[in-house]
């Protein structure tokens, strides 16, 4: 009887869930890359850092990708010119909203935010497909669209190395109309690692967050032995 | 129990001794000892289910102390910075990232939020089961409910603080939910906002409350809580009263004393709760996007509503509540009954200890129609809470009212289905092992 | 059901293993919340060294800069300025910087790298306030007739000279502080740092 209701009650639930999203190829970097990381640096601040912002961020924090100060005063740090200073735009954001119409928004977090209820790992699949899902739309006053950001804003920052793509009409596939100076899984790998340095910059200390959890946990482990034996010990006494 | 009625302590000559005795001639250090702890008697058998009680306490305490190093570095300010990124929103990434540690002690307060509501929702269920709330304990449910209560308020002010994309269009339906109430709503939800939109001013005010004032009635409510609980003493698995039966010295012979005995299988179980909430702040903080919500990640903007707002998962029953009312009635909206319903979800809680009719506390020994009924009750929230996370359709509109239906059928219904049950005879001594 | 008496070895070698454990782990999570009352990256990052250009400091002239918001003069003094010093050698308190007030490669008479560029913190060690510019000599500007020029903190009336040297018998205990500092070039001052490229 339970197990009816039950069944009966969460049989509607099943059609609900299966919600129909857009399809998102899976980012398969690490964090703990630093040799993807550092080049996901470098293409960050010379395509994105122009327009957009990394305004919570720190260049001195780029020196966790195993680089020195010099080396990020000297390779990656154009919009400051001191190694405490904020990865802010160049641009002014009242500038950028009469020139965009909107202002673009601030990448430090942006891996978090695109992620999702129930699988917040997602943001990073949804860059990682956004940033390779560009295509050539002469409607578009940019001249640009994207299959999953429908009508976007922004154009084709990294068209230089993909190239441009174009949509089928009838297969709605995007084909490689005019190569890039990079390979496609060159260009893959590329925004690979862009997108694993924003997911990095997204919580720069998480490696460390899991670390140090895996040693609180081992504390509480011994903890706990210590404190069952102590209430054993206690109760005994009760019968 | 807690009264003067303890010996005074007697020094033994040494220092403490004498410290102690002076500061018990004046205060009474050694009657709450006694009375709270090393001379209250609890029932001996409770289970799992009584660990909860002690863990909201330990979590109301984490919450107040990382509160505290919180409300040092967070700017409640709606202004924009010179990165056109609101200052609150601001504060909250430098507290992450350049205050020292800053981080951990914020992952530590927004889980905290939601082990809060996981507990106190178990530590409420536990209630449920052995029918805490029933007579002589009516009072101490009560204060119970006014916790949750004000739990909720602290909750809801507190997920505005962050100032990012939920927080702010959360904060925006809701304070709007009281422009539902006939005559006085829109000149109410612009007293509470205190501006035409949620800005600046009910920014700083809802941290005024979220700092001060409520945790300040929480406190006095947990104490009252707490007080009442040890006056009456505590309920238990069986539902037995324990002071029915007493030794010679007055000692109820199925009681232990709470200290030792509970505070060191309390440890245990906070030991055990500590692992599960570090394994969540350390491995996925997030809490799989629904205690720290993705949307929240982009900063407030007015102007654009997320293409999907959902509250904090412990909001999400009442929320779908409040969704499943879509019927005008006596000329009133379906909105303002909706408010109505999702107030009166929470606060019939409060009805329990009379509306419930049984002649036993216990689950242990009601029959299958209390079973059912608290099945169905809490599968009804969960589906609830459930659908109050996803966007509204017409198939989670039907269910959500069916099972609202359900949810207030098993308390308008109770004084009449729990009577009819079939009863086993209860002990008059607690079962222990 | 009473325990006195029962307290037997095992139990209170568990109590004591418990509590160590269970101690030890408490200190371990006070260091987050003693750790963020520390200076953040961004107070650390506002109390970065800071590069000032002198080369339009004129002899006589003062500037200001903030370091760490606190204010550091950089003054050049005149020949005239620096000849005032050695007469004073009697009336300041420590005439020759022993005590710890300044680096040690500024612990020489004019209490400063170059002869006639004084760098140095404009606080009064007295109390904390700014001190004043009290430049010209005799009683012109409210000092006694025999004010040879330097500084006058208003708050409690400590006199200083132009090497941030305190007179005797006044309020402040000590010389004002010479923050570190380093030559970039001729004319470039690094305040905060003492090496180059640090």
């Amino acid at each position: 009887m339970k197990k009816f209701l039950i069944a009966l009650l969460f049989a509607p639930l099943l059609a609900l869930a299966s919600g129909g999203n857009v399809h998102l190829d899976k980012w398969q970097g690490s964090v703990s890359d630093k040799a993807a990381l550092q080049n996901g640096a470098k293409l960050f601040v010379n395509y994105c850092l122009n327009c957009h912002g990394a305004s919570y961020m720190r260049y001195k924090n780029l020196v966790d990708l195993g680089l020195t100060e010099q080396q990020v005063k000297d390779n990656l740090m154009f919009t400051s010119d001191k190694i405490g200073g904020l990865m802010a735009v160049a641009a002014r954001a009242d500038e950028q909203k009469q020139w965009f119409g909107a202002t673009p928004p601030d990448l430090t977090i942006i891996a978090r935010a695109r992620g999702e209820a129930g699988n917040a790992g997602a943001g990073a699949d949804w860059l990682y497909t956004y940033l390779r899902s560009f295509y050539r739309d002469p409607n578009r006053p940019t001249g640009w669209n994207n299959v999953i950001f429908e009508n976007v804003g922004m154009p084709h920052i990294l068209y230089g190395l993909q190239g441009q793509q174009v949509r089928n009409h009838e297969t709605h596939k995007l084909e490689l109309a005019v190569p890039g100076t990079m390979a496609p899984a060159e260009f893959d790998k590329a925004v690979s690692d862009l997108v694993g340095f924003m997911v990095w910059m997204g919580e720069p200390q998480q490696e460390f967050r899991r670390t140090l959890g895996f040693f609180v946990l081992a504390f509480l482990a011994v903890l706990f032995v210590v404190a069952y034996a102590l209430k054993k010990e206690y109760w005994k006494d009760i019968h | 129990m807690a009264g003067g009625t303890y010996e005074k302590y007697k020094s033994d000559g040494s220092i403490g001794g004498n410290v102690l005795e002076w500061v018990d001639a004046r205060f009474p250090a050694t009657s709450m000892w006694k009375g709270h702890l090393s001379e209250y008697y609890a029932p001996k058998n409770f289970n799992f289910w009584y660990f909860f009680g002690s863990l909201a306490l330990l979590v109301l305490v984490i919450q107040i102390v990382t509160g505290i190093f919180l409300v040092m570095h967070y700017k409640p300010d709606a202004a924009l910075n010179a990165n056109g990124v609101p200052v609150a929103f601001a504060s909250v990434e430098y507290i992450m990232r350049d205050v020292p540690g800053g981080w951990l002690i914020r992952y530590m307060h927004s889980t905290g939020a939601s082990a809060f509501f996981i507990v106190v929702y178990l530590h409420m269920f536990r209630g449920l089961l052995y029918g805490s709330y029933r007579k002589p304990r009516e009072l101490t449910w009560l204060f119970g409910v006014g916790i949750f209560l004000v739990l909720m308020g602290e909750a809801f002010f507190g997920y505005l603080l962050p100032w990012g994309q939920m927080s702010f269009w959360g904060a925006q339906v809701i304070v709007n939910l009281f422009g539902a109430i006939p005559v006085i709503g829109n000149d109410l939800s612009i007293l509470i906002r205190g501006d035409f939109v949620v800005g600046d001013a009910t920014l700083n005010r809802f941290f005024s409350f979220h700092v001060i004032a409520f945790p300040l009635v929480l406190l006095g409510l947990v104490a009252a809580h707490v007080l009442a609980l040890h006056e009456t003493g505590s309920n238990n698995p069986d539902g037995v009263e324990i002071k029915a039966l007493k030794d010679a010295n007055g000692i109820p012979l199925d009681g232990i004393p709470f200290h030792p005995y509970y505070t060191v299988k309390d440890i245990v179980g906070v030991v055990v709760f500590l692992m599960a909430f570090s394994a969540v702040m350390f491995f996925a903080p997030e809490g799989g996007g629904y205690f720290l919500e993705t949307p929240n990640f982009y900063p407030a903007d007015p102007l654009k509503t997320p293409p999907h707002i959902a509250p904090v998962w412990y909001f999400t029953p009442y929320y779908s509540i409040l969704r499943a009312m879509v019927w005008n009635f006596f000329g009133l909206d379906a909105k303002f009954w909706g408010v109505v319903a999702m107030g009166a979800s929470v606060v019939i809680f409060a009805g329990l200890p009379w509306l419930d009719r049984s002649p036993v506390k216990s689950i242990r020994y009601r029959g299958p129609i209390y079973k059912t009924m608290l099945s169905i009750f809490v599968i009804c929230f969960v589906i609830l809470g459930y659908l109050g996370t996803l966007s509204p359709s017409p198939m989670g509109q039907i269910v959500s009212q069916v099972c609202t239906v359900f949810y207030f059928g098993f308390f308008l219904g109770m004084p009449w289905w729990s009577r009819m049950d079939k009863f086993k005879p209860v002990p008059d001594r607690v079962t222990f092992k | 059901m009473s325990n006195q008496g029962k307290m037997d070895c095992g139990r209170r070698r568990l109590i004591v293993a418990t509590a160590a454990v269970g101690g030890a782990g408490a200190v371990a999570a006070l260091v987050p919340f003693v750790s963020s009352l520390l200076p953040s990256e961004r107070a650390k990052a506002a109390g970065a060294p800071v590069e000032v250009d002198i080369s339009k400091l004129e002899p006589g002239q003062m500037m200001t800069v903030e370091w760490r918001g606190k204010p550091v003069w950089i003054i050049n003094r005149t020949k005239d300025m620096l000849e005032t010093l050695p007469k004073l050698a009697d009336a300041v308190a420590d005439p020759k910087s022993d005590r710890e007030q300044q680096p040690a490669y500024a612990k020489n008479d004019t209490r400063s790298i170059k002869p006639e560029i004084m760098v140095v913190v404009g606080i009064c060690t007295h109390l904390g306030c700014s001190p004043s510019q009290k430049f010209k000599k005799g009683a012109e500007e409210g000092m006694g007739a025999d004010w040879l020029g330097g500084f006058l903190c208003p708050c409690h009336g400590s006199t200083f000279d132009f090497a941030g040297r305190v007179y005797k018998a006044k309020p402040a205990p000590t010389n004002l502080e010479v923050p570190p500092h380093v030559y970039l070039a001729d004319t470039r001052i690094m305040i905060g740092e003492d090496k180059k490229g640090a």
